[in-house]
Parts: C-alpha cells; structure tokens; sequence
C-alpha cells in the first residue's frame, strides 16, 4: 500500500480515461464538455505512458508523450474553431443536432 | 518512502475528484476550471514519477494554452445552461454501465499481468542516471537525434492545425465600412471637387 509502483499509476489512468468515456456519454448537449472529456481520455493515456517509461527505465515513452502533446493541443484548437463556426451558423452546440448529413 | 505514498494519493485523488467534476459541473467555466486543476495535479503526478520536464510542458502546454483557449470558447459562445444539460439523467444508466465495463476490464487486465521489471535491458533508450544527464537534457538528445523526423513532422501538424485553425474561423462580414487606401489614392480631382457658379443674393 505504501509502495507506490506502476501498478497505482495504471489504475489512476483507467479511472481517468473511463471518467472520459463516461463524460462523453452524460454530455450529450455540448460539446465543449465532450472535447474536455477527451482531453482527460489523452491525459490518461499520457499518465500511462510515462508510467512505463520511468518505471521500465525506457526514455521512448516520455518521447511520445511529447508528441501526445502536440497532436492534442492541434486537434483542441481545430475541434473548437469547427465549434465555433458551427455555433455561428446553428445558433447552438448540441451533438443531436449535428444532423445535416444525415450520417 | 511514506511521504511520496502519501504525496501521490493526495495528487491521484485530487486528479479524479477534478476530472469527476469535469463532466458532471453545470457550467462549463467551471468544467474548464476543474480541467486545470486536473492538469496540474497530473503534472505532479509526473513529477513524482520524475518525469519532469513533461510536467512543466503539460503545465506550459495544457493550462497554458488548451485549456485557457477551451476558457475563451466557452466564454465567447452564449450556451444556455439549463438546455445544454437536459438528457443527462437519461444517459446517466448508459454511460455508467459502459464505463463500469471498461473500468473492470482495464482492472482484469492490469492484475493479470506481471510487468517484467528486468525489460529495461532491452529498453530502446535506457534512461541514464540522473547523476550524469538529467530528465531535460536526456529528452533533447533523443528527441532531436534518434526522433528528429517525428520532431518535424509533429511541427508540421502544428502548422497545418494553425493554418486550419484560420481558415476555419476567418469570415467575410457583410455591411462593415473598411478603409481601402488604394480608393482613397486613386480619387481624381474631378470626383472630389466641384465648381458652381453662384450668383449673388439667390443662393445654390
């Protein structure tokens, strides 16, 4: 209990990327908290892999983590400009009514 | 040993009571609020892994910028509130069913395996002691060595994310009077000035 290893690690990183997959269930309306939820999901997976890197003594991990970095912070910045013009045109930020495609 | 037990499940609660808060607070300020107070107890989390360099770029990084960009979205666009979290209690059963199958799963399999701890002699990139070369400058000499054309290409995601990031929100409005220094170059005497001949005492 007292000895914190790679196991504590992983478990804080399933709960945070279920507490993801969770968020993006309860926020069917908006879809800023779905894109935060997300964000949580690669901040878990972020937490995983640092944990093996220190923890197996292998410096890759962290290397990718960096670049989990810079491919979250490129799809926020696009997911909320799309966001912003889609609520400039709909007047609203709901998933249900991103319907005009019919898909 | 006890106070690096007691610092991680105070950092790790703190992450999970954020990131609970996250997806469950009614106003989506506070959601962002709680996604930085996640953030930064993540990067103590990786500080305490000693991963530090990685914390002080998901400080820099997340809070920074993500996170303050989701601040100015949320604050830019008029939700309304209440409309925004109607259907939550109807998708409540749902996503805590999935979400308690994954949480299991993920538990299963996280107790049946063993991490082999001798692996590091197989390690790609063995990190080296910290006496000789710490975290930062052990991160560079892999990063723009042995990772440079990742490096690269990642740059290169951030550019076209930018140049989308543009392209999506720039917009032609209609009705806006802007100033055209060529038009105001180009005005010829004879469409700015007029002579009258006025005779006296009746006025144009």
């Amino acid at each position: 209990m007292l000895e914190i290893g790679l196991a504590h690690y992983l478990i804080v990183a399933a709960v945070l990327f279920t507490m993801g997959i969770f968020g993006i269930f309860l926020n069917r309306k908006n879809v800023i908290v779905i894109m935060m939820s997300i964000e949580l999901m690669l901040l878990a997976v972020n937490i995983n892999f640092v944990a093996f890197s220190t923890h197996l003594g292998d410096l890759v991990g962290q290397v990718f983590s960096i670049f989990i970095l810079t491919v979250a912070a490129a799809e926020a910045a696009i997911g909320l400009a799309i966001l912003v013009i889609y609520f400039r045109n709909r007047g609203s930020i709901a998933v249900e009514d991103i319907n005009v495609m019919k898909g | 040993m006890i106070i690096q037990a007691l610092v991680f499940y105070v950092f790790a609660a703190v992450t999970i009571a954020a990131g609970l808060m996250v997806i469950t607070a009614r106003n989506p300020v506070h959601s962002v609020l709680f996604l930085i107070l996640a953030f930064f107890n993540a990067a103590g989390l990786f500080v305490l892994m000693g991963a530090e360099f990685l914390a002080m770029i998901l400080v820099v990084v997340y809070v920074g910028a993500v996170a303050v960009l989701f601040l100015f979205v949320v604050m830019m666009l008029d939700i309304n509130v209440e409309k925004a979290r109607q259907g939550f209690k109807k998708y409540l059963f749902i996503g805590g069913a999935v979400g308690l199958v994954l949480l299991v799963e993920l538990v299963l399999i996280l107790s049946s395996t063993v991490v082999s701890t001798d692996v590091s002699v197989v390690a790609s990139v063995p990190i080296p002691s910290l006496d000789e070369v710490h975290n930062t400058r052990a991160l560079g000499q892999v990063l723009y060595t042995k990772y440079v054309y990742l490096f690269e290409a990642s740059g290169m995601i951030l550019l076209v994310a930018m140049i989308g990031a543009i392209v999506l929100t720039l917009r032609k409005r209609e009705g806006v009077r802007r100033q055209v220094i060529a038009d105001q170059v180009n005005r010829s005497r004879e469409e700015a000035v007029e002579i009258k001949k006025v005779s006296s005492g009746s006025g144009i």
